[in-house]
């Protein structure tokens, strides 16, 4: 290898020296920055090799001095949150329920936290949105309810859920398994059903309909009401409607006057603080098919809750 | 393998050779200066531009109003939702540089890129503080001593009262400029605030104060993309080498009249240059065309009596035909070919585009969601209700009320959160505040038993004067059956 500097004629750049075989190397340089800034980063990168987390070991990696982690990250911004969110969730919590939709700056809040844990702890059977499951679950956006739909009511029945045995404040009935138990005849029973089709406007009124309203009066309407409107007491869901949590067709009602499934929600008074119910008990409310508690006096005040800058 | 002492013998990297331009005058350096003062004026002096915009709009004329998500521009308001504008004013940035470039060659870098413009600037404080070219080159190489000190030491502060003005003012664009200024040496602006001015100071020390050419030659992707750009028509500045060469001194020349060309080999063009190129060695990366080499060689010529021009902005065209013994274009027609004229309408026909579609745009604008958790909601009486989410944009400065209705969905009726269905009906009144995204959720419910899937008009209408509104067509579920 010869090792003579030179001038290469064509573009007037020294070479580096090499030569192999007739092939030579120009030298245009790197500027010298360049190579400073190279450094840098490499002392950047060792720098933070020390105070961050970095080496991977065998269970975790290199703490780093300055100790971060993402997950403390995250409890320290949780952290952040839940104080910014205090003095409101503290608000929530001393309102009186039935008064939050009449504070929208709250009653928003409530629907936000409340449908926040609602898919947490309530889709698994009521779904997303509250839109319920066809034949299991009711649907809790529609204007039908088994128990009630005011706010009080909701959080009542969120507090103490619905045919906990073990629990004596729980909202508690049972329909008789007529089929099953023997109670009605297989006949009697296609009669029920179809009184209840024909006052559901499913069926027109005829023979078996008639024999119906007779065993409807001495068997169900003790706790659907006399003409089927329901009874909230006890859970009884209304039978004129359009709306059949368990199906609205023979064959299904054939199969709930056999054997009622009598639906059972768990209690979550015991599982969450009064502000989440209360919070939930809002979003449940604010579905679509919340009820207004009867008024107990003239008509209600709607102040407008976004500051006058237009910034909510 | 080569020894280690070879290698540092062959020196890979090379250190900044220093550029010490010369002060010099003439029509382009004029010129220069009444680019950098109105560039100045315009990056320092903008956010401190009023615009009374009414009570429900900041008065800043020009604002990037990062935290509310709006962009203020004299009587132009940008939302979010409308960013296309900013990318078409992007599109027509770059646009406008292809056609520059076609035109006038690299007039960008020569005259009002940023980088030029405050290495200008910086420039000029050395020759304030160190004096003119021979003076720098002497300070530069004189050993350290308290006069080499004192004069970098009050150098680099005057470097650095200018970068830091320079970060300072571009936070005045994201903020109400005066309340900042105040905040800001009160210590109570934002964090990010201060970071960004700090970011900025030490850009600007750093790439003006030091890097200078460094930043056009080796970290500047334009150069390279303009080099592709350029055809024989765009304008460069050219050293007419078939009228200079062969140099010689003046001496020389008066000694053998006849064999030398026009260049006196005098070096004025590469002292004055602020990148350090000699253009005498014709187009290169490091020239920016900052012409400030026409302004020496024009003097120059006056001196010994020989026209102007010998190194002028010139197209390569020009040149051959010159070369030829022929006239050069007169620069109007220079200007004028193809290309320029298929960029610039490009450009305009862009520009005239978001300048129509402002002037037709709504400013109160409706976009609705359909709720699809459920899709539809049976209701008791056989009716069937479907939930919406409105987006109700009031982007003007005021206060508004409009009215929400639908239409062709028969026996439709609406009513939102705060109502309830007894009190349901064709249409419904929303107060939006002054600028802002008012969200209304919408039940709408319609009798059952028709089509599974039905579109129908949601729509909303002024309700104060302006009966201008924005209308969604969306769709209305019901079970299947």
């Amino acid at each position: 290898m010869a090792d003579h500097k030179r001038i290469d004629e064509a573009t007037g750049t020294s070479t580096v020296g090499h030569e192999w075989d007739g092939i030579e190397e120009l030298n245009t340089p790197l500027p010298r920055w360049w190579l400073w800034t190279f450094y840098a980063t490499i002392v950047w990168a060792a720098v933070y090799v020390v105070l961050f987390p970095a080496w991977p070991m065998i269970d975790g990696a290199t703490e780093g001095l300055l100790g971060w982690s993402s997950r403390g990250q995250l409890e320290r911004e949780l952290a952040v949150d839940a104080k910014r969110r205090a003095p409101i969730v503290q608000a929530i919590g001393a309102a009186e329920l039935a008064d939050l939709p009449a504070r929208p700056e709250l009653m928003q809040a409530a629907v936000q936290g409340g449908g926040a844990a609602f898919r947490v702890h309530c889709v698994q059977c009521h779904g997303a949105g509250g839109a319920g499951v066809k034949k299991l679950y009711p649907s809790l956006t529609d204007d039908d309810w088994l128990w009630g739909g005011d706010l009080p009511t909701i959080q009542d029945t969120i507090t103490h859920g619905i045919r906990n045995p073990d629990h004596k404040q729980t909202r508690m009935s049972q329909m008789p398994a007529f089929g099953r138990d023997g109670i009605l005849e297989p006949a009697q029973i296609a009669d029920a059903v179809s009184y209840v089709r024909t006052i559901s406007r499913q069926e027109k009124p005829g023979a078996s309909s008639a024999r119906g309203a007779a065993i409807f009066e001495t068997n169900c309407a003790v706790c659907h009401g006399a003409s089927g409107e329901g009874g909230r007491q006890v859970g009884a869901p209304k039978l004129t409607d359009a709306i059949w949590l368990y199906g609205g067709d023979r064959a299904s009602l054939t199969a709930t006057i056999t054997q009622p499934r009598n639906g059972v929600m768990p209690r979550w008074g015991e599982r969450l603080d009064p502000v989440t119910i209360k919070m939930l008990a809002a979003y449940v409310y604010s579905l679509g098919g919340g009820e207004k508690l009867a008024p107990p006096a003239g008509g209600t005040a709607a102040p407008d809750g976004r500051q006058a800058d237009g910034k909510p | 393998m080569a020894s280690p002492e070879h290698l540092a013998k062959a020196s890979l990297y090379e250190a900044r050779k220093g550029v010490y331009p010369k002060k010099v005058d003439g029509f382009f350096r004029r010129f220069k200066w009444g680019i950098m003062a109105v560039t100045l004026a315009i990056y320092y002096g903008t956010p401190w531009i009023r615009w009374d915009r009414g009570p429900y709009a900041p008065d800043q004329a020009v604002l990037v109003d990062l935290a509310h998500r709006r962009f203020y521009m004299f009587q132009i308001e940008i939302w979010p939702h409308e960013f296309y504008y900013v990318a078409g004013l992007l599109i027509m940035a770059g646009i406008g540089l292809f056609l520059l470039t076609s035109a006038v060659g690299r007039a960008w870098c020569g005259y009002a890129c940023p980088q030029t413009v405050w290495t200008d600037l910086f420039q000029h404080v050395d020759r304030l503080i160190d004096g003119d070219r021979n003076a720098q080159i002497r300070l530069a190489n004189a050993p350290w001593s308290v006069n080499k000190a004192a004069r970098r030491g009050a150098k680099y502060l005057v470097y650095l009262v200018i970068a830091f003005w320079t970060g300072g003012a571009w936070i005045m664009y994201f903020a109400d400029a005066p309340t900042l200024t105040h905040d800001f040496w009160t210590g109570q602006a934002a964090p990010i605030a201060y970071g960004t001015v700090a970011v900025l100071t030490a850009t600007t020390f750093i790439l003006g104060g030091f890097m200078r050419e460094q930043v056009c030659i080796y970290m500047c992707p334009w150069p390279r993309i303009q080099t592709a750009m350029m055809d024989e028509k765009s304008l460069l500045v050219t050293y007419k080498d078939w009228r200079g060469e062969p140099r010689g001194s003046l001496k020389q020349a008066q000694a053998h009249p006849g064999a030398f060309g026009d260049c006196i080999d005098c070096n004025q063009c590469v002292a004055v240059c602020p990148t350090g190129v000699d253009i005498r060695q014709g187009p290169q990366i490091g020239c920016i065309t900052c012409a400030l080499c026409i302004d020496a060689c024009d003097g120059v010529m006056a001196q010994i009596g020989r026209p102007r021009g010998l190194i002028d902005y010139c197209t390569l065209e020009d040149a051959a035909a010159e070369q030829a013994g022929g006239t050069s274009k007169p620069v109007r027609k220079t200007l004028m070919h193809p290309r320029t004229i298929i960029y610039f309408s490009i450009w305009s026909a862009i520009g005239l585009a978001m300048l129509f579609s402002l002037g037709q745009r709504t400013r109160l604008d409706l976009a609705v969601q359909h709720e699809r958790s459920p899709l539809y909601v049976q209701l008791s009486d056989g009716g069937i209700r479907n939930t919406y989410t409105l987006k109700l944009r009031n982007m003007e400065a005021r206060p508004r009320r409009v009215s929400v209705s639908v239409s062709g969905l028969a026996g439709a009726a609406l009513w939102s959160e705060d109502g309830a269905r007894e009190d349901a009906r064709q249409s419904l009144d929303v107060a939006l505040p002054a600028d802002s995204v008012t969200r209304v959720k919408l039940f709408v419910a319609a009798p059952g038993g028709g089509p599974a899937r039905q579109d129908f008009t949601i729509a909303t209408r002024g309700l104060d004067g302006d009966p201008r509104g924005d209308s969604e067509t969306i769709q209305f579920d019901r079970p299947e059956t």
